[in-house]
């Protein structure tokens, strides 16, 4: 765990090397390489160049109106920041406990979208890089390649994503940003023929979900060498548990292990969240750093996410995926896996779990309930935390007496994975890329480590007030002329 | 019956002395896109939206009184596009956010806008700053989607007889305002039975505590245009129960 290469010591006399903007992730970001005369890399780091303030906006806003504004943060995971919301406002309402049809509809709604991010993401970002190679040419190396070379296997990728959307659509109302999750529960429940809507196509979906775990297998293991060490980081790794051990993406304590397995914190109270983690402000990024308090900024850092997610937990609930993590973790013995790029197997088996537990949940009479909704005594302070497709997810809200916002903090999956993932760029950036010239294919292999993130820039960005600011005026050959900066403090330098 | 008569788009309109062409029409099944107006309280021409030619002359139809014989042009080009251009000024105005808001789905602002066909606000948003008012246990108004229809003003004067609402100030610095001593509603005597609680065509007035507890799909605008569907104060509930 180091922070080489993160700040060069004599920027001024290295060429600057962009990777802007990054491809085939969601948001805007980019990459900036340092290098010196001989090809070597002094610094690197990766950026969030968007902004969007959400903390900021929603304050003075009802509460009630949390799950359906905040979902707005993002286009591909709005159900996680959906329901994130929709648990703190449950806290809020004084909802202790929701009614059986109530989770069950939210936790369907969330396999939903977890299959259809997924999906997504390994299919339509991620695959072309693994089943062509990061050096294969531009104009092949996307989805319409992959159309063009694989149509079964991208067909299936579509289908796989296409089923989640309609998990979500039936629950939610909307494929995207929908309003199934109020304050307490749930504004409808699932009719019988939308559960025999969904069930007729879940038996295939289950197949094609085993399908995607035996490919990545496979992919993974014809390479086993480089796939085990390209962009590979130990770090710790923080995602929920229930309260058995069990993976979970909805609901339940949190767990954190250091890179060695050891357990850092055990069935932590989500509300306490506080007590356990802290950001960090750099003023190079908009995203900050969060850390775990007892190990400090420069060890605390973690990652969260499929890989931190099987790692952790103890067993799965389904079959399939269960068999399918135990193979899994004879990868390393045992012992968490380190490897960047083992991610993507992470992530589909977690796809083909999602597809099995979303049969098993079709299968029970609580979702045609009609006790849909529980409240309580009104409280002021709101905690929700869920595992999003990327890692856990903190949304926290204070309001007023009157029911209003004063405060939010929210806490995105990828920033839990921010100094990981410039941990893994500078891994690559030491290890594939200094000494060489820098062609497109090295610079796309900064994008590879990236991506195995499956980073959401745009939920990611939410620093305000004394957000770091650098502004630079570039000239027609793309010389800096002058460079004007607001440091954290607030404090403003010019530079020329 | 009366025998009076006259013709809105070619269909021929049977109305009583005193009637306008909007009451005339609505009781005849003509839908006139509107948003001030409700047959409960006195029409004022506010919103403009409801503009007709009678006999070639601009008239708003809720405070225009039926002629005999007359013409009246209501769905052609020429006034859908002043309709348009209305609510699009309408929408930049204040701070019409759809994608987040409670109404949306059972808005007549938002329902009137598809029915006209307005697909984007076109004009520049002003996004005035406006604050919310929660002081009340009850309600919340959120001014930023108050279009100064004037229909709170008049429910809480004539039905609730309690004068709680107003319009102040003049031209672009008119604003819906209270009439409390700190000008909160919380220090009103307002109440979410009055009248005025259930009148607003947009999304000012919002019961605490309560949000998007209809699920998409099932919202007054859902499945029927607003012509079929009718106001949000008076949905065509004979309609509904079909």
């Amino acid at each position: 765990m180091t922070n080489k290469l993160e700040t060069a010591s004599n920027p001024e006399q290295l060429k600057r090397v962009v990777i802007e903007p990054l491809t085939r992730v969601e948001g805007h970001g980019k990459v900036t390489l340092l290098v010196d005369e001989d090809q070597q890399i002094q610094q690197a780091r990766l950026h969030i160049v968007e902004f969007r303030g959400f903390e900021k906006f929603i304050q003075g806003r009802p509460y009630w109106e949390l799950p359906v504004l905040v979902q707005r943060l993002c286009g591909i995971c709005p159900v996680s920041h959906h329901l994130a919301a929709a648990k703190a406002t449950d806290m809020l309402v004084g909802a202790t406990e929701l009614s059986p049809a109530a989770e069950k509809i939210r936790r369907l709604m969330h396999f939903g979208q977890t299959l259809q991010s997924h999906a997504l993401h390994f299919f339509h970002l991620s695959s072309p890089d693994l089943l062509f190679g990061y050096d294969d040419a531009v104009r092949h190396r996307n989805i319409i390649g992959v159309i063009e070379d694989h149509p079964e296997l991208a067909k299936k990728g579509i289908m796989l994503r296409k089923y989640g959307q309609e998990v979500i659509r039936v629950t939610a109302g909307k494929r995207v940003h929908g309003t199934g999750a109020i304050p307490g529960g749930v504004n409808k429940s699932l009719s019988s023929e939308d559960r025999d809507y969904l069930l007729k196509d879940i038996k295939q979906i289950i197949a094609w979900a085993q399908d995607a775990v035996e490919l990545i297998k496979t992919i993974y293991l014809e390479q086993l060498t480089y796939h085990r060490e390209f962009a590979s980081v130990a770090s710790n790794s923080m995602s929920l548990i229930t309260a058995s051990g069990e993976h979970e993406l909805y609901h339940g304590g949190l767990r954190a292990k250091d890179a060695q397995g050891h357990t850092l914190f055990d069935h932590a109270d989500c509300t306490h969240y506080e007590d356990y983690l802290r950001e960090a402000v750099k003023p190079w990024s908009y995203m900050k750093f969060p850390f775990i308090e007892t190990l400090g900024l420069d060890k605390g850092w973690y990652r969260v996410g499929p890989l931190a997610r099987i790692n952790n937990c103890d067993r799965i609930a389904t079959p399939m995926a269960e068999q399918r993590r135990q193979e899994f973790m004879q990868l390393e013995n045992g012992q968490p896996v380190h490897a960047t790029l083992a991610t993507h197997w992470a992530r589909m088996i977690e796809l083909l779990h999602c597809t099995e537990a979303i049969e098993q949940l079709l299968a029970d009479k609580d979702l045609q309930g009609s006790d849909l909704l529980h409240t309580g005594d009104m409280q002021h302070r709101g905690i929700g935390v869920i595992e999003a497709p990327r890692g856990t997810l903190f949304h926290h809200y204070e309001i007023d007496d009157d029911g209003v916002v004063e405060k939010a903090n929210l806490i995105v999956s990828t920033t839990h994975n921010n100094q990981a993932m410039n941990e893994s760029i500078r891994q690559v950036a030491t290890n594939y890329l200094s000494g060489h010239e820098l062609t497109e294919p090295l610079l796309n292999q900064i994008e590879v480590a990236i991506r195995a993130y499956d980073p959401c820039l745009s939920c990611a960005t939410h620093a305000l007030g004394k957000m770091p600011l650098e502004i630079e005026l570039v000239a027609a050959d793309g010389s800096t002329l002058s460079r004007i900066s607001k440091r954290a403090t607030g404090e403003i330098c010019s530079t020329r | 019956m009366s025998n009076s008569r006259f013709v809105i788009d070619g269909k021929d309109i049977p109305f009583r002395p005193g009637q306008t062409i909007m009451d005339a029409a609505m009781a005849a099944g003509v839908y006139i896109p509107h948003l001030c107006h409700n047959p409960d309280y006195a029409s004022t021409g506010n919103c403009r939206l409801c503009l007709v030619k009678l006999n070639g002359r601009y008239v708003s139809a809720c405070t225009q009184p039926a002629i005999a014989d007359s013409q009246v042009d209501n769905q052609i080009d020429e006034i859908n596009q002043q309709r348009k251009t209305l609510l699009q000024m309408l929408f930049v105005e204040g701070n019409h956010q759809c994608p987040g808001c409670e109404k949306s789905g059972r808005c007549q602002l938002q329902a009137v806008a598809y029915y006209v066909g307005m697909l984007s606000p076109y004009f520049t948003h002003f996004y005035p700053r406006r604050e919310l008012d929660a002081s009340h246990p009850e309600m919340v108004l959120d001014f930023n989607r108050c279009i100064l229809c004037g229909l709170c003003v008049r429910a809480s004067h004539s039905a609730d007889k309690k004068n709680i609402f107003a319009i102040s100030g003049r031209g672009m610095d008119s604003r819906l305002v209270i009439n409390s001593t700190s000008g909160k509603l919380g220090d009103s005597n307002f109440s979410a039975h009055d009248a005025a609680a259930s009148v607003c065509p947009v999304g000012v007035f919002l019961p605490k505590h309560k949000g998007y507890e209809v699920p998409i799909g099932q919202r007054l605008y859902d499945r029927e245009p607003i012509a079929q569907v009718g106001d949000v104060a008076h949905p065509n509930h004979q309609r509904d129960k079909k």
